[in-house]
């Protein structure tokens, strides 16, 4: 703190254990933040003009290089906007195959985060390394856990990161079912090692933070919604994909490379909180609960306890996973045939991290004109500057060391994939 | 520990994480790994740093920003020896497709306010800019391989990666060949091995993330998809055109067909 001034600036310029390259920059005068910016110095790749004039077909496989965490839901996302341009309907095994697959990069995802990049913060530790030395039991078994949800992503999409067998109408060629049953075997183990840690995680000292959130999530009539759905609120918006952009926009501000979604009120959340607290009665009975044994009510609004929500959404990835293995039959074709043709259509999936849409709009020979791609970092934007604000106005009496790690771990109960929100930008249209 | 670890530094510059990713992706292998060596700078996994120089840098990632285009020497400056990783980092992944275009073109057509972004005109592999130690490919890189190279470098010996085509992957596994049997385009022929013959024994044809192999014979493949698949200057065009399309094979054959 300079004396003379009263100023005290709190600073992080590379952010750790977030993927990709973020920093923040808060500045105090006289008790009041005179100055806040998260911003995202991950360079833009331009991935809205780079699929213009592409194939329809090839939408899945580069928009899944947008993020190495998340892949499947640039592909998913991808895939049913092409299927609802062109009139396709995925329906049935191959419905449950996809669903099997994105419960796979839930469990892989919300592991990673939740141990290996979340939980050292409550712990005062560097890294998860470090828990290991006291605790190798412990991450031992998240290790085991991350590798199944892999494992899962393996077996349906030939590889975890950039899977390569799933299409625009399904797959290249339907999964082995010996080894999908392999991995049911695991997924009774799964269930149990998803409540240890989740339990172990519900000991942590949570600091006190409650916000009042414009919760924005998919909700399906007969599921909790992870790939499909309409876009709710719980500020009584219920939204076809279609009238998304109508209601939700983004804005180019000059501290950061990625656009800050704005919704009807200004900031709203994405991601595990908003699910659970939007579709909260269709989680299993054992989640529920999981919750209760946590301590989650039904509604969940301190974004510090975000890890045990993962957690629980981790053990019901697990739980629906083994009920469509069990379930399954082998499909009698991989994929829907697709005819290539012009059309508008969208998709949306719930990403580990929240929401990501899609939009494309294809020219007579399916080839793209134009792309919108609405990823759920680039939407928490605004939230996440909104908690830091609280954070730091909150903790003012702890030293700059102190308040710096907290807006750290402020900024990682996001689990902002930094390098996803970097890409989305609106695109005018042009031909090639 | 009376031994001295060697320091281990990964570094990103723009990719999609995914080749770190496979870092921690060896859930098997994790923790003998943090054994083997000191993991000194990792920021996707630890905000501790340990100051420099570091025994083995991995650097993910393509230079895109000025900003990075410094960066990238300091980072050699601090490194023994540096590997890279990945398709972006080896060829300038799939955000070097800019490189065929004005890349005004695309600030302009996909932000609001062009000026406040900083970018270079292309997105160019590490070693145009730094001398490399070894390149390793793919996209994402395979994590087996990821080991066998940390694993050669900690011994002082040359990584097993073949240099051979995906073909020779698809012959010793006994996969079909996609192009002969379904008559689809497939860049197996002109590609390095390393994936663990994902694709053809996926039922699709290789759309080469692991980039060109040695003194690959692009012109026949051309030929080949565009007399005898009847593909046409733009399928062609593309084919080569995607997550290594800056590597300097594919580039000269997509640019062939401009």
């Amino acid at each position: 703190m300079s004396k003379a001034t009263g100023t005290r600036t709190i600073k992080v310029d590379a952010l750790a254990r977030v993927e990709g390259e973020g920093a923040l920059h808060v500045r105090v005068k006289g008790g009041r933040i005179t100055d806040l910016k998260f911003r995202i110095y991950e360079p833009p790749r331009f991935f809205e003009a780079l699929l213009r004039g592409r194939m329809f077909g090839d939408a899945p496989d580069i928009t899944a290089r947008i993020c190495g965490i998340c892949p499947l839901a640039y592909m998913m996302g991808a895939s049913q906007a092409m299927e609802d341009a062109l009139g396709v309907e995925v329906t049935g095994p191959l419905r449950d195959l996809r669903r099997i697959a994105y419960c796979g990069e839930w469990i892989e995802s919300h592991v990673l985060h939740a141990a290996m990049l979340h939980a050292p913060d409550f712990l005062g530790l560097d890294d998860a390394l470090l828990i290991a030395r006291e605790n190798p039991a412990l991450v031992e078994k998240a290790l085991q856990l991350k590798k199944l949800g892999n494992d899962i992503l393996d077996v349906i999409g030939g590889r975890a990161v950039h899977p390569v067998n799933l299409k625009v109408g399904g797959f290249y060629k339907a999964p082995d079912r010996q080894r999908l049953t392999a991995l049911r075997d695991r997924l009774d183990w799964a269930m149990g090692a998803s409540e240890d840690l989740a339990r172990a995680f519900a000991g942590f000292d949570f600091p006190a933070l409650e916000v009042d959130y414009a919760c924005v999530s998919l909700r399906h009539p007969d599921e909790y919604a992870i790939c499909e759905g309409r876009i709710v609120s719980n500020r009584g918006d219920d939204l076809a994909l279609e009238d998304f952009l109508d209601h939700y926009h983004e804005e180019h501000v000059a501290h950061s490379n990625a656009l800050h979604g704005v919704g009807p009120e200004g900031r709203y959340l994405v991601g595990p909180l908003a699910r659970y607290n939007n579709n909260f009665g269709q989680l299993s009975d054992r989640a529920k609960a999981l919750a209760a044994d946590c301590g989650l009510g039904p509604m969940v609004i301190n974004p510090f306890k975000s890890i045990l929500v993962r957690m629980v959404e981790t053990l019901y990835a697990c739980e629906e996973a083994a009920r469509l293995i069990d379930a399954h039959e082998r499909p009698v074709e991989p994929a829907v045939r697709v005819t290539p043709g012009p059309g508008t259509g969208h998709g949306c999936t719930e990403a580990p991290r929240g929401i990501c849409f899609h939009r494309y709009t294809l020219d007579d020979e399916g080839r793209i004109v134009q792309a919108v791609i609405v990823p759920p970092t680039a939407q928490n934007q605004k939230q996440i500057e909104d908690d830091l604000r609280r954070v730091v106005e909150a903790n003012l009496d702890l030293d700059t060391e102190a308040l710096t790690w907290r807006c750290e771990q402020t900024i990682r109960n996001y689990d902002p994939c930094i390098s996803c929100a970097t890409h989305f930008l609106k695109l005018s249209v042009e031909r090639e | 520990m009376a031994v001295k670890r060697p320091k281990l530094a990964v570094w990103k510059f723009s990719s999609c994480d995914g080749c770190q990713l496979s870092l921690l992706d060896c859930e098997d292998e994790l923790l003998a790994v943090a054994e083997a060596v000191e993991i000194a700078y990792f920021l996707e996994a630890t905000r501790a740093e340990v100051r420099g120089p570091y025994d083995i840098s991995l650097v993910e990632g393509s230079i895109s920003t000025p900003h990075d285009a410094e960066r990238i020497h300091k980072v050699r400056r601090k490194s023994k020896s540096l590997i890279t990783i990945g398709a972006c980092a080896t060829a300038g992944g799939i955000q070097a497709l800019r490189n065929f275009h004005d890349v005004n073109d695309f600030v302009r057509a996909v932000y609001a306010h062009p000026e406040y972004i900083s970018t270079l005109a292309k997105s160019t592999p590490i070693q145009d800019h730094v001398q490399v130690d070894f390149e390793l490919h793919g996209c994402p890189i395979d994590k087996f391989q990821l080991l066998e190279v940390l694993n050669a470098f900690l011994n002082g010996r040359k990584p097993n990666i073949p240099r051979h085509s995906q073909c020779v992957e698809c012959k010793l596994a006994g996969t079909v060949c996609v192009m002969v049997a379904r008559g689809e385009p497939c860049l197996g022929p002109v590609t390095q091995a390393g994936c663990g013959n994902l694709c053809p024994s996926n039922d699709r044809p290789c759309y080469g993330c692991f980039g060109p192999k040695e003194m690959p014979n692009t012109g026949s493949l051309a030929d080949w998809s565009a007399r005898r698949l009847g593909q046409d200057a733009r399928q062609v065009r593309h084919l080569f055109r995607a997550f290594t399309a800056y590597a300097e094979p594919f580039r000269k054959e997509s640019e062939a067909h401009e």
